[in-house]
């Protein structure tokens, strides 16, 4: 028998607790020993069971959000959906398609700009200014324009592309898209790029590597799965967002036609699913109603998927570690 | 009686003179020393941590086709020093040196040098052995194609040849397309070492070359470095006093960013001069 304060060294049914005994305790000890322990299993007891708690009730409503959307739009998800234009309010039929190609195209584009310029500026400040003041004015720019409502990014593309061409058109959408994609891409690229060991800089630049190619060839290389994810994730970020297209892209019910033309990417206004889905679930019409939650539903399934998409690119990049 | 390391700054001793002629035995090795050409020839070399100062006018010859060793305890500069000789604390800003480093009858630490060449000519090893992400040919490969013009053959060559050269050739030669970063500890870091020497260097500069890896593979190593000391000088940082007396033909003892004794290995572990290098290698304080 251990002479010991708690009961599980005495508990041969417990044994594996009675692995490391606690040596004997005096009286004095003994009362208050009893006590904190006591305290102490309860406290965690506390916790533990508010964590899981707190786990629960965020699982419960994103589940009740998922499977309201899924139920009330698998109905409306069929071939013409993805094939079909918009029908006239309450005309059967029709579909979200050109919203589904015009968000795609919108977002391409906002990718186009936002990747490759937050990509470079990442490397700008990993890698050359570092603590410099022109990079810590950059980081504190960006970290403020993270933070900004994306209504306003839509406001700042409408007064430099729309008001002046007096026209809406989906690249001010993509431009609008861009400018929120920006920093979400620089603070991520530039943390992957800091996660890469200091030594890998050294070897090879220690190998007489000229900067711009040890940088490129190898850092870069090096992060590559992270970065891929960042981007992915950036891209996700923004395909969701409807603020920002409300008075640039606006949205149409035509086919995306052309460049320059009334339908056109940098013409017109250029129908997307997330405006869409705003017109047609304030609209009263119930079969606009019934593709706008086809459209939500869409939106929610790409959004997971990319989201599966970038988490395996990271895993498998993190093999080359 | 206490060491000496609670002596004031002051009352350190002076740089060790590198004279060694007043030890048995020490005329012959003296003759040696100065008949040897000194492949570098450092002269005060100053080095600045921001404004904290790292290293005090530090003086030392790397003999040519030599080992030298740099010992001494956790923190006192060896590391610092030998990233001095090829320029790579100039990867961070705060990091300056001042003084004179003559290789090749140039100071590499004047302005107008070419780092490019300077470190294919002073290749490095480090502490932690850190392959590139790419396969075990194209980690070869990559030093090959910055620094010379080779036809895709030619490029074999000479990667099976940098290869064999590290003792690395009969183990990998069947896993050339694999990533670098497969290979065990061990393996990585005579990678490492067939990478330097891909870009045919003159001097092999090692940084705790061994400290990372297992005692077999570390055996391994010191095998190599024994073999390599014919074709390239090498000098190497490292914690561990019995590897710096097996391996090393010179050894530099340092103390908190002094060059305290600078002699012949033999001499320095038999018999040192200075008070400081005896208290350290009999194990005094590390």
């Amino acid at each position: 028998m251990i002479e010991d304060g708690t009961i599980a060294a005495n508990d041969p049914a417990r044994a594996s607790s009675a692995r490391f005994p606690v040596p004997a305790p005096s009286p004095a000890e003994r009362r208050t020993r009893r006590r904190s322990v006591a305290r102490r299993r309860f406290v965690n007891k506390v916790v533990t069971v508010g964590a899981w708690t707190a786990g629960a009730i965020g699982i419960f409503f994103m589940g009740w959000i998922v499977l309201t959307v899924v139920r009330r739009g698998i109905g409306a998800i069929n071939w013409a959906f993805f094939t079909e234009l918009p029908p006239g309010p309450g005309d059967p039929g029709g579909g979200l398609a050109n919203a589904i190609v015009g968000t795609i195209v919108i977002t391409f584009g906002a990718a186009l700009i936002g990747i490759p310029v937050g990509f470079f500026a990442a490397v700008y400040l990993a890698e050359f200014g570092r603590n410099g003041r022109i990079a810590t004015a950059i980081r504190t720019i960006t970290n403020v324009v993270l933070g900004v409502p994306s209504i306003v990014a839509g406001l700042f593309a409408f007064a430099i592309l729309v008001r002046p061409l007096s026209h809406y058109s989906g690249f001010a959408g993509s431009v609008a898209l861009a400018f929120i994609m920006l920093p979400v891409m620089t603070r991520t690229a530039e943390d992957i790029l800091n996660l890469v060991p200091n030594d890998l800089r050294e070897s090879a630049l220690a190998i007489g590597a000229p900067r711009w190619k040890a940088t490129m060839g190898v850092i870069v290389r090096s992060a590559r799965g992270g970065l891929i994810t960042g981007a992915i994730l950036a891209v996700v970020r923004v395909s969701g967002e409807t603020a920002p297209l409300l008075f640039t892209a606006l949205s149409s019910p035509y086919w995306l036609e052309g460049l320059f033309g009334q339908s056109g990417y940098f013409g017109g206004p250029t129908a997307n699913l997330t405006k869409t889905v705003y017109d047609y679930a304030t609209s009263p019409y119930q079969n606009w109603q019934d593709l706008a939650w086809g459209g939500a539903l869409v939106i929610i399934v790409t959004v997971l998927g990319m989201n599966i998409l970038a988490r395996l690119i990271f895993q498998r990049g993190k093999e080359w570690h | 009686m206490a060491p000496t390391m609670t002596d004031t700054v002051e009352s350190r001793p002076q740089i060790a003179a590198l004279r060694v002629s007043d030890v048995a035995g020490g005329q012959r090795v003296a003759d040696e020393f100065d008949a040897l050409p000194s492949k570098l020839t450092v002269k005060n070399l100053d080095f600045f941590y921001g404004k904290e100062q790292a290293l005090f006018g530090n003086s030392v010859e790397i003999k040519e086709n030599r080992v030298t060793a740099i010992i001494g305890p956790s923190g006192c500069g060896k590391s610092t020093h030998i990233r001095t000789y090829n320029r790579i604390y100039e990867l961070y800003r705060e990091h300056t040196a001042s003084g004179e480093i003559w290789f090749d009858g140039k100071n590499i630490l004047a302005p107008g040098t070419d780092l490019l060449d300077l470190r294919r000519r002073i290749g490095m090893i480090f502490q932690k052995p850190s392959p590139f992400p790419m396969t075990v040919f194209d980690n070869i490969a990559y030093g090959l194609k910055l620094h010379f013009k080779l036809s895709r053959s030619e490029l074999g060559d000479r990667v099976e040849d940098a290869l064999r050269h590290a003792a690395l050739w009969d183990e990998v030669k069947h896993k050339l397309k694999e990533p670098g970063l497969a290979l065990s500890g061990g393996q990585q870091q005579r990678l490492c070492i067939a990478r330097a020497i891909a870009a045919e260097p003159e001097v092999i500069l090692m940084d705790e070359p061994a400290s990372a890896i297992d005692p077999v593979a570390t055996a391994k190593i010191e095998e190599l470095m024994e073999r390599l000391k014919s074709e390239y000088t090498i000098v190497i940082v490292t914690h561990n006093m019995q590897q710096a007396a097996r391996v090393s033909d010179y050894t530099a003892f340092f103390y908190e960013g002094y060059l305290v004794e600078f002699g012949p290995t033999q001499q320095i572990f038999e018999n040192p001069r200075e008070k400081q290098t005896e208290d350290y290698i009999t194990g005094r304080f590390s």
